[in-house]
């Protein structure tokens, strides 16, 4: 691992990093379902930036962008599927609170 | 890279703060496309052309139409609810969002190296021939969860008739 | 011929699909039914010379990056079983031609998933066919639509989605550390110098993301809420396979074929084995309402798979593999019985259910058989795979976590035994005189996994010669 490279990585990490952690934040400060949706594609968009990068640092980015086509896929089935669950919630009970969810 | 990279990520940060902490849903979930879009252009100057526009027309464009379908079908709320809940919410971890914004700045003006050359690209295949050639075990698990996805939206997006 | 292990299920759902729905209603059932009973017996033959002569033709368009050894065709074998036995309780219990049409449906499509986690040989692979898996199983908690299976879902899916962003991180750090995806390529580019730093944080994000999957302890804040909202046959499915594909084993093979054992990795295993074993015992204990006792059960038995891996040895390995497959058998055996008394009366508090062995005796008898089998009480199958577990660490000279073990199966003998006399010894009471012993057709299942049960404790040296010690030796470090 050369220093250059180890340098551009550090660079990139960091932001991929303060995405997550905003991501984390969202989903923390919030006692919104929706919004902490939004707090999990945040992170899954912070994970994106990093497999790009190392892309990008190992010199394989055909491989890399073969993984994130796959990953964006599975992502949106899993936002369609959330955005489903999240409306039979707000059918039954009508708020969108996660105070309001009982705790067994 | 070079400074205009360190520019775009630091408004990619921005963009994604001001998701996170805006009024209301629906400019959260524009917040959202937006970030997004940003990222498009980080992965073009990162060589990744194909994963770009992929990201720019499904997260830009498909999951902004979900969400904010999404939202409207929940019931907004008006727009003094909204700003109280805001208000409520930035007042939890208020003290994080600052101190990630500075950390940020002071980390990468720290370690701050502006003529960092691109690595050697290796001799490789074009994207399309990859995805089709080698990893086609991938292709049938997009086509499996996207089969998954179509049974969600036709149990889960139904107008129920009797609620129980 | 391995690839037709996915590929038969995925075009029986475009055709189920495609053609005219009373035809396909009708006949969906029974392919279903038909698919799983063909996969266990193709297990026995997946290396025999005709099966790639009649399908290489065909299949050679194809490039999967696919593998099997003793442990996939045991998991293979496992995952056809538990179909099979929650296609027959679905049945049973689901009243409505299009919603079982539904449930057969998403069950093909789990199924798929499974067979390809299980025969990957790609990390990346892996990950995609776990997120296929895991989507498939939200979907089949809130089939029917009621207000608790939403809320249980969510925050399944919320840990789910943050086990997802750990697996594709840690992806890229093993990328950007050996540059392939492979299990092979990257296990040879790691025995040669490679940043320890980068590599250990990927190592340890992998497992956070491995564990919250398993459902370990500190991981496991969606798992009793997901088992017990979701309907019954959705249960036996995912508390008898679904999260032991996705977690555990996936777990045992990337650490057996990609990482390799370490010090680190192995105190870690058994540190997080032995907190969810004892927690999850205790907090067993102190239920009411008995699936949920079931649940909290779960966690406890796959934290003695996880001890039997950390313990590093092949017996370890064999001891854990073998606990996963009993396990799988056991505790989807205890969801039957529970659903078939759930049906019956009405009610899972076991505030309200006393003496239910006078009239429903087969369902009380096979729910004895699992009980001692999960507490481990000779000679039924639970007990071998305990000892070769409880050997294995004392071998390897981890003397405080073999005395943990023992300790909790002491606890889980305590808290089975009092789930049995609670519910079904003692007098009945007059609401629920009316009940009946299951029909026909719901006890083809309990008896079968009983049969198994007992089976595997009687043949044993027979088991282990001809599969426990190869898996071992094949898998162990």
């Amino acid at each position: 691992m050369s220093r250059e490279v180890l340098n551009l990585l550090w660079m990139f990490g960091i932001f991929a990093s303060l995405l997550f952690i905003i991501g984390i934040y969202c989903i923390l400060a919030t006692y919104n379902l929706i919004r902490a949706l939004i707090g999990i594609e945040i992170m899954i968009k912070a994970v994106t930036l990093l497999l790009i990068v190392a892309g990008y640092v190992t010199g394989r980015t055909a491989l890399i962008q073969a993984l994130v086509i796959t990953t964006i896929v599975i992502e949106a089935v899993l936002v369609a599927v959330t955005a489903g669950v999240i409306l039979g919630i707000h059918r039954h009970t009508g708020s969108l609170d996660t105070r309001k969810m009982r705790d067994e | 890279m070079q400074r205009l990279d360190l520019f775009i990520l630091i408004i990619l940060v921005l963009a994604a703060l001001w998701t996170a902490m805006s009024r209301g849903l629906i400019r959260s979930a524009i917040g959202l496309a937006l970030t997004s879009a940003i990222l498009t252009i980080i992965m073009f100057r990162l060589n990744s052309p194909l994963a770009a526009v992929f990201e720019l027309s499904v997260c830009s464009g498909l999951i902004s139409v979900l969400f904010v379908s999404t939202i409207s079908l929940t019931q907004p709320l008006t727009k003094e609810e909204a700003r109280q809940h805001m208000w409520a919410r930035l007042s939890r971890f208020w003290y994080l969002p600052i101190i990630l914004v500075g950390v940020g700045i002071f980390l990468s003006l720290f370690k701050l190296r502006q003529d960092l050359s691109m690595p050697v690209l290796q001799a490789q295949k074009d994207v399309r021939v990859l995805l089709w050639g080698t990893r086609q075990m991938d292709l049938l698990g997009q086509l499996l969860i996207l089969l998954a996805g179509v049974f969600a939206v036709i149990i889960l997006f139904k107008e129920k008739k009797n609620n129980e | 011929m391995q690839p037709l292990l996915i590929l038969i299920p995925f075009i029986t759902i475009l055709l189920l699909n495609i053609l005219r729905p009373e035809i396909a209603r009708r006949a969906a059932f029974r392919v279903a039914l038909v698919i799983s009973v063909l996969q266990m017996i193709a297990v026995f033959f997946l290396h025999r010379s005709f099966a790639t002569m009649y399908s290489g033709p065909l299949l050679s368009v194809l490039q999967f990056n696919i593998t099997t050894d003793y442990l996939s065709a045991l998991m293979l074998f496992s995952i056809a079983l538990i179909l099979f036995v929650a296609l027959i309780v679905a049945g049973q219990v689901i009243k409505g031609r299009q919603e079982l049409f539904n449930f057969v449906n998403l069950s093909l499509i789990a199924l798929a998933g499974m067979n390809g986690t299980v025969m990957s040989h790609d990390i990346f692979s892996l990950y995609v066919f776990i997120e296929v898996t895991s989507v498939t199983s939200f979907i089949m908690i809130v089939f029917n639509q009621n207000i608790r299976a939403f809320e249980g879902a969510f925050k399944y899916i919320m840990l789910s989605a943050l086990a997802t962003i750990f697996m594709l991180t840690a992806i890229a750090l093993v990328v950007i550390l050996t540059g392939d995806t492979d299990f092979t390529v990257i296990k040879a580019a790691l025995s040669g110098p490679v940043n320890s730093g980068i590599l250990k944080s990927a190592i340890v994000i992998f497992l956070s993301g491995f564990f919250i999957k398993a459902g370990l302890i500190p991981f496991h804040g969606w798992l009793p809420d997901a088992y017990v909202s979701a309907p019954s046959p959705v249960s036996v499915l995912l508390a008898g396979i679904i999260t032991k594909t996705v977690g555990v084993y996936t777990l045992i093979r990337v650490v057996t074929g990609v990482f390799g054992f370490s010090p680190v990795i192995n105190n870690t295993l058994l540190f997080i084995g032995a907190f969810s074993v004892v927690l999850a015992a205790i907090a067993a204990l102190n239920q009411r309402d008995f699936k949920r006792m079931l649940a909290y059960s779960s966690i406890s038995q796959v934290g003695y798979i996880i001890l039997g891996v950390g313990a590093g040895t092949p017996l370890g390995i064999a001891g854990a593999a073998f606990h996963l497959f009993n396990h799988a058998i056991f505790k989807s055996l205890l969801f039957v019985n529970s659903s078939a008394v759930e049906e019956q009366t009405g009610s899972r508090s076991m505030d309200n259910l006393y003496g239910i062995a006078q009239k429903m005796p087969l369902t009380a008898t096979t729910s004895v058989v699992a009980s001692l089998s999960a507490a481990g009480v000779p000679p039924l199958a639970g007990f071998w795979s305990k000892i070769m577990i409880i050997v294995a660490l004392w071998m390897s000279g981890h003397y405080g976590f073999c005395l943990v073990a023992i300790f909790t199966g002491i606890l889980t003998l305590a808290y089975f035994l009092s789930l049995q006399r609670n519910i079904f010894s003692g007098k009945l009471p007059d609401s629920l005189k009316n009940i009946k012993e299951v029909g026909f057709v719901f006890a083809i299942p309990e008896v079968l996994l009983a049969a198994i049960i007992i089976g595997c404790g009687i043949f044993y040296p027979w088991i282990l010669k001809s599969l426990i010690l190869p898996l071992g030796a094949a898998l162990g470090g």
